[in-house]
This record gives C-alpha cells, structure tokens and sequence, in this order.
C-alpha cells in the first residue's frame, strides 16, 4: 500500500480495538507466489488479509503440469520410471522402487531378499534427504541458517551414494523390475558406513541448535495446526499426519520390501503443529539411521536381482556377448514385452506421505491407466484451513513444514 | 475373510442386484455399483460400526471408450484404518451425461481429487463447491485424459506407430 494510500485511508488514527468504533475494517489481498522464494516450488497463493492477518487464501497450482499420467499411457513401462523421479525430486528413489514393485506386483515376480534389503536402504537413505531438507530450510524461515549448513553437506554425500548406485544424483531412475541394476560397490558400502558413523553427530548438533531455540519454538509452537480428526477427513499421510497424533505408516501397517525385518518406531506428535510435524521428521530421521544399520548389519548374500529375464533389463557386458540377453534387451527397450491384464494398487511410505500407484493394464505395453497417489496433492488442499485466522510469516513457516513439492503436486 | 463380510453387508443394505462386478486384486475387494448408491454407500461404510471405512485414499476417473452407455468412470478408493482392509467402488456413467454426486460433504480431501476427475475427464460432480479445473489451464476446452486424444501430433508423419510397436 502506498503511502497516499494511507493518507487517503479512513482509518487513520483510529483505533482498531475500540469495538463499535468508526474503524473500517479493510481487506487487502496478497499475492503469494508463484515464484516467491519463501514458497519452495511454485505456489500461488492469494490472500485475503485484514491487516496482517490471513481472512481467506485462495490456491493455484498446476504451473509445472508435465502430464505424466497421460504420458504415461504411451510409454512402455521402464520408460515411466523416469516419469516418477521427477514428482517428488527429494526422494527419487522411493518413488522409483514404488514404481517397481507395482509392476512387479502386477508380473508376479519375486524379488530377492538381498535386492529386497538393498531398497530399503536406498529408500531410506532418501527419506533422509527428503527430511533432511524439509527440517533444515523449515530452520532457514525461521532465520537460522547455520543449522542448515550442518546437515546439508550429508544430503550432498547421500547423493554421492546415489551416483554409485546409479550414476544419477537428483533424478536416479535407481533399479529394475525385479531388484536392483547393480550390487553395492566396496566405495558404496564405505560411504553408507561413513554415513552412519558421521550424520549422528550432525543432526544432534542440528538438534540442539534449532530444536529447543527460544526463537524456533515461538514461532512454530501452535503455528499451523490441525486435528486429527480434520487430518484423516483430509487424507493426511506421513509425517504430516503422525503429527497429529495418527499412527499410520505404509512401513508398518502394510509392509513391503521386507520392511517387516527391521525393528523402527513409528514417532507421533500431539498437536498436529508445525513444531510436532518438525519433531516427527527429525524423529524419522533417526528411525531411518536404525533401519539402515539393521540393514547393513543383517544384508543377506544371494542375486541383487529375481531372474525374470522378460523384465529385467540384462546387463551391458551380457548384452555384448549373449544371444539371449540381446534378444531380451532388444524387447525391453522397444517396449515390446506385453504385461498381464490386471489392476493393481500398491503404495509405499513416500518422503511426505502415502504414495500410490493405481495401475489398471489391459494387457498392452503400456499401462491402460496410471494414477499417481501423490500425498502431496492430496494434504497440500488443507493449506488455507491451516493459515484462515494466522499471520503472513505463520504461513511461510505452515507450509515450509507441510513439504510440499511443486512436481509431486502438479504431476 | 473380511472382504466377504463387506460383500454380505453391502448386499443386505443396498439389495444385491446394485452391488455387481465383485472382484479381488492382490487382497483388495472391488464392486461395481449404480451412481446413485455412491453416496448412500460411502456413507453406509462411513458409519458402519465395524468397518470404518473413514479414509479416502484415492479417486481416480477412468474412460473405456468402447462400453458403450458407461464411458466414464470414477474409482473410490476406501481405506478403513483400523482393520487395514482397502475397497475399490467403481460406478460409470455414459458421455453424453457424466454425472456423478459429489461425496465432498464426507470427504473434505474429496475436493481437489473430483476437480482432478473433472479437469481430465470431464465427470461433473453435482454440487461440488468449486467445480473448475485444476491443473490445466481455465482457457482448455476439452478434457485431455479421454481416450480419444492422442498423446502426439496426429498429423506427424515420421513416427510411425507400427514401427515402434504400438
């Protein structure tokens, strides 16, 4: 507003507080985003505000709508692996694994208890990134950027794992139907090892940082809650959704991947809060650390991949020198294995809640329709319940904590 | 085990010629039912004493170009938290006249999911607070999602479906 603006205005001098006064009570409205930097993606939101109070927020998205589910009805079905790397970026590899055991779930193929073991890890190395950004840049809006500097260089290192594993560090399109590409190099099970042994101390150091800052605390405590109830009304998952208390978790209520192995706690808040949601992720992280360690502790020898060589792309080397596995690498990478006819659900515990794949084949090269569960499309609808009534810096510091990422959100 | 009790309830409720199409996909139960049982239904299954099925996972709209009188279709997927037992209800409605019920008054996440529905698929759900599309842009007259919109150009001539086996 400008200052002839305020001049103009009829409520200069007046008391706002003094009930039945002249103030006139005026709304201004705001817009937040698309491409505000305090929104962590492109977010449109426009806000109605009584001065600096939030009366009605309106959302847009779509800005980064790529298609993927009509994409998706073409492409055979490695090629859609790809699709799935880039919805929810901080955490490429669940997405890809989801993916995988989807279809493996609609052949009926088998999967190794060694390539079984080695996903777990892998996607709990990146539900590790996935937390570890949403906690450090949630301290970030608060104003504490030293603590972000801490935990980010091990993010850095989880994606150096990644590059092992797949050569790819941000979009990994990691595994294949059936396990893994490749086993785990000496350099690889170094680097999980010096992982563990290192990002303990980082995060107590994060930990006792922001977690019990004055500062931190008062302005997430009771900023941007939500009830249970209105949580599940809302088909809340993840952390967002443990923070008010629900106990759900894909890990433990339906496990996949041998995740029934390993022993974890599943860490619930009270409030539903932004400071539960921050307490619930930094817990999840240290449940994620326990998983791995069990992990690597118990990773039983065998093949890192089912032998189901109809789907499982053979090996370069084989390729080369093997008239089968040239037969069989031809086929895949045409698209021209057919899959059975069938529709399957499968979900996993994404980085920011359920993720789903709701997979409907008609027999073809290609799914005949493909619907992505994407938790983040579903909760991120919450978000003006969440802010009506709060300031405009309490809604930076809701949705910062909500996760949201824009190309999970928009496909 | 508890499927088939779902099955025995749905069917004492609603008559059994309205529940149809009964099938299991890797333990999850689906039936097939008529528009107008939807929100009846969801809100049967809401309320049950035992099955709780107070958790909308997932809706999906679909389109099967070929059947003819019921093109579009809406997949509810239910999820009862305290059994752990998930249920499919699909309904289909022809082209001509996609209309479904909203079930926003029971599912508050309902809101953006029949948005989605509407903006790929054109399923109008009656009595939808703000029935408008979502991820598309407001100035697209058609539905993208529907079968009979190819994906690429379809006056390109260099690709060549049978070439690439499709």
């Amino acid at each position: 507003m400008s200052e002839i603006a305020l001049v103009n205005s009829p409520n200069v001098g007046l008391d706002k507080t003094q009930k039945g006064g002249p103030y006139v009570n005026e709304l201004s409205t705001l817009n937040l985003g698309p491409t505000h930097p305090a929104t962590h993606g492109i977010f449109q939101n426009i806000l109605t505000m009584d001065g600096e109070t939030i009366v009605d927020a309106e959302q847009t998205v779509g800005y980064i709508h790529r298609a993927f589910e009509k994409i998706a009805e073409r492409r055979p079905f490695y090629q859609i692996t790809t699709l799935t790397d880039r919805m929810n970026y901080c955490s490429a590899p669940i997405n890809n694994m989801g993916w995988h055991m989807t279809v493996e779930k609609l052949l009926g193929i088998e999967v190794p208890k060694r390539a079984q073991y080695m996903r777990v890890i892998m996607m709990e190395l990146a539900r590790l990134t996935d937390h570890i950004v949403c906690n450090s840049i949630l301290a970030v809006d608060t104003g504490a950027l030293t603590g972000f500097l801490y935990v980010y260089q091990w993010r850095e290192f989880i994606y150096e794992i990644y590059e092992e594993m797949c050569g790819a560090r941000l979009t990994t399109n990691m595994g294949r139907f059936g396990g893994m590409e490749r086993d785990f190099t000496p350099v690889a099970i170094e680097k999980i090892q010096k992982l563990l042994k290192e990002l303990p101390k980082a995060l107590k150091e994060f930990e006792g940082m922001v977690m019990r800052n004055r500062i931190f605390m008062d302005r997430t405590q009771n900023v941007g809650g939500i009830s249970a109830e209105r949580a599940l009304n809302y088909g809340f998952t993840g952390p967002n959704l443990r923070a008010t208390g629900v106990d759900y978790d894909v890990r433990s209520l339906n496990p996949y991947s041998s995740y029934e192995d390993f022993e974890f706690d599943v860490p619930v808040g009270t409030k539903g809060d932004t400071y539960d949601r921050f307490l619930v992720r930094e817990e999840e992280m240290w449940q994620s650390l326990r998983i791995i360690q069990q992990a690597m502790d118990n990773l039983p020898e065998g093949s890192y991949h089912a032998d189901a060589p109809h789907y499982y792309l053979p090996k370069k080397q084989d390729v080369y020198h093997n008239m089968e596995a040239l037969i069989y690498h031809f086929k895949i990478v045409m698209g021209e294995i057919d899959a059975p006819v069938g529709e399957v659900y499968h979900s996993v515990e994404g980085g920011n809640g359920e993720l789903g794949f709701h997979l409907v084949s008609d027999g073809g090269r290609t799914p005949y329709r493909l619907k992505f569960r994407r938790p983040g499309y579903i909760y991120y609808q919450a978000f003006p319940e969440m802010i009506k009534g709060t300031t405009l810096s309490d809604a930076i510091v809701t949705m910062s904590s909500m996760n949201v990422i824009a190309g999970e959100l928009d496909t | 085990m508890m499927n088939e009790k779902i099955i025995e309830a749905l069917q004492a409720q609603f008559g059994e010629e309205s529940v149809y199409g009964i099938g299991e996909s890797h333990g999850i139960l689906q039936v097939t039912t008529a528009v107008e049982n939807i929100v009846p239904m969801l809100h049967f299954l809401y309320a049950h004493p035992v099955f709780k099925f107070q958790f909308l996972t997932d809706l999906a709209g679909i389109h099967f170009p070929d059947a003819k009188g019921q093109e579009l279709g809406v997949i509810y997927h239910l999820h009862s938290l305290e059994n752990n037992v998930r249920l499919w209800i699909k309904a289909y409605a022809p082209i001509e006249a996609p209309n479904f019920p909203t079930i926003t008054g029971l599912f508050a996440t309902a809101n953006w999911m029949e948005r989605e529905a509407f903006d790929f698929y054109g399923i109008i759900f009656e009595g939808h607070p703000n029935l408008t599309r979502i991820l598309n842009m407001d100035e697209m007259d058609y539905h993208p999602m529907r079968k009979e919109y190819p994906l690429e150009d379809a006056t390109r001539q260099d690709k060549i479906d049978e070439l690439f086996g499709r």
